[in-house]
């Protein structure tokens, strides 16, 4: 895993900053909902229009189903993002910000309100793929860190 | 050993591993700082406007208790189309298909805001119409119709006259509500009051000022309870509106802005077929024309007639007396402006069959209130639905009244700028609404309806429910029959509203600007 090797110092900053950015928006989002009074998922589930709107729409139907749902979001989102920024455990955390914007996305897919299937959604979602894909994490951040710790006890 | 592992470490960690490690940590910095900082700018939001507006969100009035103590109440229904049964609906009738169809539904505005109704303690004792259908209607309605109590009426007793006079004559009926094509509203409400009855009369009062000085002259000497069908007044954005205006929050309001927004045959009062195309019930047979013409000139029968009345000023005074009356009602609820000094109107038929119509679908109507300092201008147009809103522009902020209140700060106002600037208020957008949120229609609501609510005609929020606003109205007029006091659209009101709507029919009529001469109450 030695990936350093393989990204040049730009390519390295703009992964980073890629991260980051990301990370950024995430863990705003988060903390806004956690401090945003009563915020449900609730509006958003009965929005979905495409194939699983059944599902989504189910999820709102039920107190409990939902507020595990507010609550995976809400801390989904706060750990996600922590994780971008601080680095630590980031390709996993990318993983699962991947999920959750592609669950976004196909609740309302942008091709059946306009011509286009572009949307924001598919940029984060993919822009989560490449941070999982080209981890930045274990060059700066804590998992470098632990990198270090964990190679130092195994040597 | 553990000891001794963690000094191996630090030993073997460097100063820039660290800074490696960590060197992300203070994005977390910027982002709380950017956090409080958004946070911090809505709760100040929050506090200016409640400080500086001086408005709180409760509402204006709260409804009494669910008992009604009053003797019961025996009603005659002279005329009983299709507003007669919503305000048969407003004193606690409606039919059981009505009721049965939204009871099945999982929720229904409609029939939680019809739950929401007191039980006014009232009998439909009689009803008469013309139209043997509408009669029987008003009948079942009167025997089997369900109370908001979810009770059928049970009344066995309910009787059918074919004239309204026979009606009147009968002297077990306490008070009438004329619900007929507006050109009989004047006679009936002459010859009820004269009989002895309390009246709720549909607007518009009358075609001319004459049938008008007559119903006024009385009313006014009777003292029997009198209102006018100009619901408005209940809505509880348009008493929150006055709060407002008296305030001063708006800065000085100079003109007021009401439209007329329709693109339908029947929002221009063709309405002898269903929407799917299928004509409406009624013929020589079943519906008495000698009786429904009345004193207007003879014509031959035309169901076209029958039920789009409202295009021919031989029966009503066209947009004036349809629309632009409640928007005057409304407005003069709000800013108090009684008569006024002069209006214009002009317009013309420019989409619909000129041969079909004297009412015309292009209509403005613009009324000057030089004492008041501010002019009321009505536009009208049936061939576009487009929502150009009911707007009082002041110097400082604009209002837009409607089901919801909104208010919105003026770029150039003196009184917000700095806060415009500051970004706590953004001209674009609403600082202020009521109420808070948006009223909710269910699915079975038509478009008409729909039409009506959006624009605040229907319904209202009181104490967080929906209410129907035609109710409250009724129940006022019931109040003050058992307890005394007087109704919002009393004879007075009724009179000043007609007067402006009778000017703006004979300015369009006459083609000419037309004043009223307070002292000789004459518009010349």
């Amino acid at each position: 895993m030695t990936h350093k090797f393989l990204f040049t110092k730009p390519q390295i900053t703009l992964l980073l900053l890629l991260r980051l950015i990301v990370g950024y928006h995430f863990l705003f989002e988060g903390i806004d909902k956690l401090f945003t009074p009563n915020w449900t998922a609730a509006p958003f589930l009965l929005q979905a229009n495409w194939v699983f709107s059944n599902i989504f729409h189910w999820l709102t139907g039920n107190t409990a189903v939902l507020s595990v749902i507010n609550f995976l979001n809400i801390w989904g989102q706060i750990l996600i993002g922590l994780s971008l920024i601080l680095g630590l455990f980031s390709t996993s955390a990318a993983i699962f910000g991947a999920l959750m914007m592609l669950s976004y996305y196909i609740a309302v897919p942008p091709f059946l309100s306009a011509s286009t299937f572009v949307d924001k959604n598919l940029f984060e979602l993919f822009s989560f793929l490449i941070i999982a894909l080209f981890p930045t994490s274990d060059i700066i951040g804590i998992d470098f860190l632990m990198k270090k710790l964990k190679g130092d006890e195994d040597g | 050993m553990g000891e001794s592992k963690k000094n191996n470490d630090s030993k073997k960690i460097s100063r820039r591993d660290i800074l490696k490690g960590l060197a992300t940590t203070p994005v977390l910095g910027v982002l709380a700082y950017d956090f409080l900082k958004k946070r911090a700018a809505e709760k100040v939001k929050k506090k200016v406007v409640n400080l500086n507006l001086g408005l709180n969100d409760k509402d204006v009035s709260v409804q009494s208790s669910k008992e009604n103590t009053g003797e019961l109440l025996r009603i005659g229904i002279i005329g009983v189309g299709s507003r007669a049964n919503a305000l048969i609906k407003a004193l606690g009738f409606v039919s059981p298909d009505w009721y049965n169809a939204r009871a099945k539904l999982k929720s229904s505005n409609s029939l939680e805001k019809y739950n929401n109704q007191e039980m006014l303690n009232v009998e439909i004792a009689a009803v008469c119409d013309v139209f043997d259908l509408h009669a029987e209607n008003g009948l079942n309605l009167a025997r089997y119709g369900i109370q908001p109590n979810g009770k059928p009426a049970n009344n066995k007793n309910v009787k059918r006259y074919f004239r309204y006079q026979d009606l009147l004559a009968d002297k077990s009926i306490d008070a009438v509500i004329i619900a007929t094509p507006d050109f009989h509203h004047a006679r009936m409400t002459i010859d009820a009051i004269n009989a002895g009855k309390h009246v709720y009369c549909e607007k518009t009062m009358s075609l001319t000022e004459e049938e008008l000085h007559d119903v006024y002259h009385t009313v006014k000497k009777s003292g029997l309870v009198f209102q006018l069908g100009h619901q408005l007044s209940k809505s509880e954005s348009y008493k929150k509106a006055r709060e407002i205006v008296n305030k001063n929050i708006l800065g000085k309001v100079t003109l007021i802005e009401a439209t007329t927004n329709r693109n339908t045959p029947s929002g221009a009062w063709y309405r002898h077929l269903y929407s799917n195309g299928k004509p409406k019930p009624g013929s020589l047979k079943t519906i008495d024309w000698e009786q429904w013409l009345g004193t207007t000139p003879k014509v031959p029968f035309s169901i076209d007639r029958y039920y789009g009345w409202a295009r021919y000023f031989s029966y009503d005074t066209g947009l004036a007396g349809q629309l632009l009356s409640h928007e005057i009602d409304g407005i003069n609820q709000i800013m108090g402006f009684g008569i006024p000094h002069s209006v214009v109107a002009s317009g013309g038929i420019y989409f619909w069959d000129k041969s079909t119509r004297d009412m015309p679908d292009t209509f403005q109507v613009t009324l000057e209130f030089p004492d008041r300092e501010f002019s009321v201008l009505y536009s009208a147009t049936l061939a576009n639905s487009r929502q150009r809103g009911r707007v009082f522009m002041g110097h400082d902020a604009s209002m837009e009244v409607g089901n919801r209140l909104k208010l919105y700060a003026n770029p150039d106002s003196p009184k917000y700028i700095n806060k415009i600037k500051s970004g706590l208020i953004s001209p674009s957008e609403p600082f202020y609404t009521y109420p808070k949120k948006p009223l909710d229609l269910d699915a079975i609501t038509s478009a008409t309806e729909r039409y009506y609510a959006e624009r605040g005609l229907t319904d209202t929020k009181v104490g967080g429910k929906n209410i129907d606003i035609t109710y409250l109205h009724i129940k006022e007029w019931l109040d003050v029959i058992r307890n005394g006091g007087t109704t919002a659209c009393n004879i007075d009101i009724a009179y000043m509203d007609t007067v402006a709507v009778l000017m703006a029919h004979k300015s369009y009529v006459e083609k000419r600007r037309v004043q009223w001469d307070p002292i000789k109450r004459k518009i010349v």
